[in-house]
């Protein structure tokens, strides 16, 4: 689904090499310090490239919170509004139901986290840690999914969430999403870095599969779960493409249809559109800030791989 | 040895497979039937034959997305492979706020490709950021129509892919560097070989197999475009039609009275083969690389 090929997620390839080789403590070597020189050249591109990178969402606050009266359009941009307001937020709201827009969009985003959790652990859980019949084979289809784009199957997946009574339902668009093939393999490769014998000690002891899930896998992939969920809420919340082409009913859109429904049908005024964009993206900044450490966290165990 | 019953892992793995069949591998398969049909959105279809195939040959405005995206992936390859891997070498040395910085190159990622292309869309308006700067300057007389002329609005969407890509290579390309033996650096350095010599020498061998990955996904990427050029074009795809990505046309059909299933599955094999082709392509590269 597109949920699961949304650009936003970093990219597992699951491989049968198995762990990345040890990495290095960084920042020990007399070789890492850099001449001042240096640093000032580091630090005038980092912020050089922080002013592509964050300016356009600067500007876009900054036209949000201009003034009505004020002239957006002057020659000589100003990034400082000169009569701040707040008033186009509650325009916003007057124009289209963007608050009901919100809680669609947390809603399909609920599910999505939900069931890639539940559904990818386990079955990374029981393909990475237990034997059975087959399993090569369900690996197997597992992976070959992912060469096929999302796009690809959009329609026919449309066609089965209609045939499901689902079309123009919320649920109908969160369903195809909550278990992703990609989460399931970045699931199993967590798992697989936990040592057998781990398993077979506890297999002596008495515990049976669901407490070796619940008590030694689980607690050993948390880096891995943490990036899994991340990436269900954004790229649930952030997905256009498939809830614009499940919700045909104005009520039910979601904030990404919402927002082109607004910029398309209702207003030419850039600061309301301005405003609706922040609507969306604060949440989702909010999230992702609060949450980055466990996201860069995973990087280096190893959820993103090259 | 086994220390559960038989059906144990299938509990586990039902509904992950379940999720598989259901809405993975029986919509492509089922796409190939649609294809041969004339399914509506609102339901029904009758086997058509070849009809929609015989159709697609005739699309004018297929043959202009496709060469739009064939154009978009040609630019977006050389600034998406080597930008990100210098931003990477960039935010690698774990200088004090590196964190801020790294999670702000990322931000642009996180956003929805709706709300930075309604960004976007403001910043290269007639009246926008970009044409009030450069008519300030004197660079140009009038406004450059961006967003209204057809290569101009192709190319506003390209850069806009490249720079909401940027972050995304970048911690990719991140992950890998840190497999490149540092001590291969130092030896280097030593020897008073120059931070070029060892970018070239010793960073981009390293991360040879990440950029063959990375140039896979970009291509790929590209060749699905939606969001970008249809928030920009305002949903209509530019003038006559001639700024759609194949990915639009597909969404174009799939809804309203006018809509066609059966022809929308078609562009969606279309779309299967045009990403397909490039993945192989690159794939058989790096392994005639890595034989070499």
């Amino acid at each position: 689904m597109t949920v699961v090929t949304d650009p936003a997620r970093p990219v597992a390839v699951p491989e049968a090499s198995g762990t990345a080789p040890p990495r290095r403590k960084r920042g020990t070597f007399g070789f890492n310090s850099l001449s001042p020189t240096e640093k000032v050249v580091r630090y005038l591109l980092l912020v050089f490239v922080l002013l592509i990178t964050i300016g356009p969402f600067l500007w876009q606050l900054s036209t949000s919170l201009k003034g009505s009266g004020e002239d957006i359009y002057t020659r000589i941009p100003r990034l400082l509004p000169s009569q701040p307001t707040l008033s186009h937020y509650g325009e916003v709201a007057d124009t289209i139901p963007v608050w009901d827009y919100m809680r669609n969009s947390l809603q399909v985003a609920v599910l999505v986290v939900g069931g890639n959790i539940i559904g990818s652990s386990l079955a990374g859980f029981a393909l990475s840690r237990l034997e059975f019949r087959f399993r090569r084979i369900v690996l197997g289809l597992f992976l070959a999914t992912l060469v096929l784009p999302g796009e690809v199957t959009i329609i026919s997946q449309y066609v089965t969430v209609r045939e499901l009574g689902l079309a123009n339902t919320l649920f109908g668009v969160a369903l195809p999403g909550m278990i992703g093939a990609l989460n399931v393999l970045l699931m199993y490769n967590a798992f697989r870095s936990l040592p057998v014998e781990v398993d077979q000690a506890a297999v002596v002891d008495g515990a049976n599969v669901w407490q070796r899930f619940i008590h030694i896998g689980l607690p050993s992939v948390r880096g891995t779960l943490s990036v899994v969920a991340i990436f269900a809420f954004i790229g649930a919340w952030d997905d256009f493409l498939w809830p614009l082409i499940v919700l045909t009913d104005p009520d039910k859109y979601t904030l990404t249809v919402g927002l082109q429904y607004l910029s398309g049908t209702f207003s030419n005024d850039p600061r309301l559109i301005a405003a609706g964009t922040m609507i969306a993206f604060i949440p989702i900044v909010i999230v992702f800030a609060t949450l980055q450490r466990f996201f860069f966290k995973g990087v280096e165990e190893g959820a993103v791989k090259g | 040895m086994r220390y559960h019953r038989w059906f144990t892992p299938w509990v586990l793995v039902i509904p992950a497979l379940t999720w598989l069949l259901v809405f993975n591998l029986w919509p492509s398969i089922n796409t190939v039937i649609l294809s041969f049909t004339n399914a509506k959105p609102i339901g029904g279809g009758t086997f058509v034959g070849l009809k929609n195939f015989e159709a697609l040959l005739h699309d004018e405005q297929l043959r202009w997305a496709l060469l739009n995206s064939v154009i978009y992936m040609v630019v977006c390859l050389p600034f998406l492979t080597i930008l990100p891997l210098l931003l990477a070498v960039l935010v690698e040395k774990k200088l004090p706020g590196i964190t801020f910085f790294r999670t702000a190159f990322y931000t642009p990622v996180v956003a929805s490709a709706v709300v930075v292309a309604l960004i976007w869309q403001w910043i290269l308006d007639d009246r926008g950021l970009v044409n009030g700067l450069a008519e300030k300057l004197g660079v140009i007389s009038g406004p450059l129509p961006f967003l209204s002329d057809q290569w101009l609005l192709l190319f506003s969407a390209i850069s806009l892919t490249i720079w909401k890509g940027l972050g995304y290579y970048m911690i990719i390309y991140l992950a890998a560097l840190g497999n490149v033996g540092r001590e291969l650096h130092e030896a280097a350095a030593v020897d008073g070989a120059s931070a070029y010599r060892r970018f070239v020498h010793i960073t981009i061998p390293g991360v040879r197999g990440t950029m063959i990955l990375i140039s896979i996904l970009i291509s790929v990427s590209a060749l699905r475009v939606f969001s970008e050029l249809f928030i920009l074009s305002g949903g209509k795809g530019g003038p006559g039609g001639r700024d759609n990505s194949v990915v639009m046309l597909i969404q174009q059909y799939s809804q309203g009275f006018e809509g066609n299933l059966g022809y929308a599955s078609a562009l969606s094999i279309v779309l299967f083969f045009v990403t397909v082709v490039p993945m192989l392509l690159l794939a058989r590269m790096n392994r005639k690389a890595a034989d070499a």
